[in-house]
């Protein structure tokens, strides 16, 4: 008995935990556990959520139960398919006609015109992931370089710790007018490429998501082991191979703890800011709606609320796939 | 054989808050070319701090560090370090590791394949060519280890400087440690430089042992060539009476050193501008 536990027991820790871990993967309280008590809550949430909304009367009347909003998402569902059938429709009168056309006249000049149907919840949906993800970007572009310079020079961070600290706590709100008038004013064209609403909001989100990545990014680089940093002197690394092969590895760890935060700001600030500027992502649906004043607004603000839920959780996710696949520290527990 | 090594006069001072810590005063030690010395002390006392002034990683107050009579100032690969807690970079593999410094070191040296035929070469002599694809979190203490020594060998470098590199090691491994290095060193003739607070690792590996007196303002307190012949075996040598007498000389002096310096901080101030020679430099 003994000697099976000792021959059991040998091998590496590695192993003897992966084996713990299959062992409890196996259990049945570990199903119960990891299937069925979010399935409990989830339901126990759905019957206070229809009892209660029942209960609260508002001018549009009651508030929608979950039934209800599921009709609305079907219906927005709907109204999607009816308005993308339409565009193909559109798309292929148009194509005929200029067909007949230039086979009347092989010289015709034949105009091709983009549908102009309004957008559907679907094509909000792409907005806000476009708009979000491109304030994401541009902010970590700065704030990573930024924060390894912080990081690395005690000057740089005796400069610039009070204007991080000062501006980190800022909502997106207080930004908004100010950025809508700057692009107003700089961003003037005839013709503009990209539209001044998202401008505002892609600036307003990035504005706001730059500074987790930025004193993440300061700490990591401001806190390599000091024997990392005499091994680089050692071995004689000069200023951008040591930042390259010593700093930014190692600070890796908490970039990505800063930019998985950032973007859950760059969530959260992205629909404030597309109701204020109007611009035609997920945040003006629910302005839009908001301003509608139908029996239905109610239950497809609903569904809007728990698509914005969904998505930052399925972002969340992607930066923690992201984190553990670049995280060198195996050690840590990322949840 | 000539001076490899020679620390001239090295005092190091720390600014603090409570006003200048003297740690080193009037350090002067002469290391032969192939020599095996070891730092021996107090925790606390500046065993560590003559090493990294040796490594350049400080700068000493006073005094200065000279290897083949050029003084050197900053760190480089001449002298490769090994650190007590391995310093490897945790996201590279062993091989990784051990091709940082190489490519630093020989990078228009060698080509490619030279290259690669060292960084084995070097993990092979530390018996680690069968790891070389591995993190450092995936392997033991002491195989870490082991790649830090590769590490610092690769750079051929011509002090070795080893910081406590087995004490945060198990009894078992750290003797298997030190009969690899006592092999490696007696293959290379690298010279090399030793801090310990183990007194038995000290007598078996050394050919001198440099024992420093109780900090603040360390002076070299007395220095005891270990006699013993090479190679040497640690089974032989737990009989051999040269052995044991080695050992006892450096344990009365640690010993003596704690209780004296408890009554007269200032012990062995006088001897402090004492240059001391080692055998071989004297004899040839």
């Amino acid at each position: 008995m003994s000697t099976g536990v000792a021959s059991r027991l040998q091998g590496t820790g590695q192993h003897l935990v992966a084996r713990v871990a299959a062992l409890r993967g196996s259990d049945a309280r570990s199903v119960l556990k990891r299937v069925a008590l979010p399935m409990i809550g989830l339901l126990v949430m759905l019957m206070l959520w229809e009892q209660g909304a029942k209960q609260v009367q508002t001018s549009l009347g009651a508030l929608p139960g979950p039934v209800a909003v599921w009709e609305q998402a079907g219906n927005l569902w709907d109204e999607h398919r009816a308005e993308r059938a339409k565009a193909a429709a559109f798309y292929q009168r148009q194509d005929e006609r200029n067909a007949e056309r230039l086979a009347k006249n092989p010289e015709a000049e034949v105009r091709i015109r983009s549908y102009t149907g309004k957008p559907t919840f679907v094509d909000q949906i792409k907005t806000s992931l476009v708009t979000v993800m491109s304030g994401f970007l541009l902010a970590s572009l700065i704030a990573i370089p930024a924060g390894l310079a912080i990081g690395l020079s005690p000057t740089l961070y005796a400069m610039f710790n009070p204007v991080i600290q000062l501006f980190k706590p800022v909502s997106p709100l207080a930004w908004l007018p100010i950025v809508t008038l700057v692009v107003s004013a700089v961003y003037v064209s005839d013709d503009p490429m990209i539209s001044k609403s998202y401008l505002v909001s892609m600036l307003c989100v990035m504005l706001c998501s730059i500074w987790p990545t930025l004193v993440n990014t300061a700490v990591g680089a401001s806190t390599v082991s000091t024997d990392l940093v005499s091994v680089s002197r050692v071995l004689r690394l000069h200023a951008l191979s040591h930042v390259w092969r010593v700093v930014l590895p190692s600070a890796i760890p908490m970039i990505f703890a800063g930019l998985r935060t950032s973007l859950g700001v760059a969530w959260m600030v992205l629909i404030a800011s597309e109701m204020l500027a109007q611009n035609p992502g997920l945040g003006k649906f629910v302005w839009d709606e908001f301003q509608n004043g139908s029996s239905a607004s109610l239950g497809r603000i609903m569904v809007a609320v728990l698509t914005i839920g969904l998505i930052g959780f399925l972002l969340d996710r992607c930066m923690l796939w992201l984190q553990r696949n670049v995280s060198w520290d195996k050690n840590a527990i990322l949840r | 054989m000539k001076t490899h090594l020679e620390l001239s006069d090295v005092c190091m001072d720390f600014p603090t808050p409570k006003g200048t810590f003297n740690a080193l005063h009037h350090i002067n030690l002469k290391v032969a070319q192939g020599e095996f010395l070891s730092l021996i002390g107090h925790s606390g006392c500046g065993k560590s701090t003559v090493l990294n002034i040796v490594a350049g990683l400080l700068k000493a107050t006073q005094g200065g560090i000279i290897v083949n009579g050029h003084e050197v100032n900053s760190p480089g690969p001449d002298r490769g370090m090994v650190f007590q807690n391995h310093s490897l970079l945790p996201w590279l593999t062993v091989y990784g590791n051990v091709a940082l410094a190489v490519r630093q070191v020989f990078g228009g040296k060698k080509t490619r394949a030279e290259q690669r035929e060292w960084i084995e070469h070097n993990l092979e002599l530390v018996n680690m060519a069968h790891a070389m694809d591995k993190r450092p979190h995936e392997i033991s203490g002491g195989m870490k280890q082991r790649v830090g020594i590769a590490r610092a060998l690769s750079m051929q470098p011509q002090i070795l400087l080893m910081d406590e590199p087995f004490g945060a090691l198990d009894a078992l491994t750290r003797a298997q440690l030190q009969d690899s290095l006592m092999e490696i060193q007696a293959r290379l003739g690298t010279t090399v430089l030793m801090v310990t607070h183990d007194v038995d690792e000290a007598v078996l590996l050394s050919d001198r042992v440099v024992m420093l007196n109780v900090g603040p303002g360390a002076t070299i307190g007395k220095v005891l060539d270990v006699d013993l012949p090479r190679p040497r075996e640690r089974l032989a040598l737990a009989e051999s009476a040269d052995y044991h007498h080695c050992r006892a000389e450096i344990l009365h002096f640690l010993y003596a050193g704690h209780s004296a310096s408890a009554a007269e901080p200032a012990a062995g101030a006088g001897e402090t501008r004492l240059h001391l020679l080692p055998k071989k430099v004297a004899n040839g």
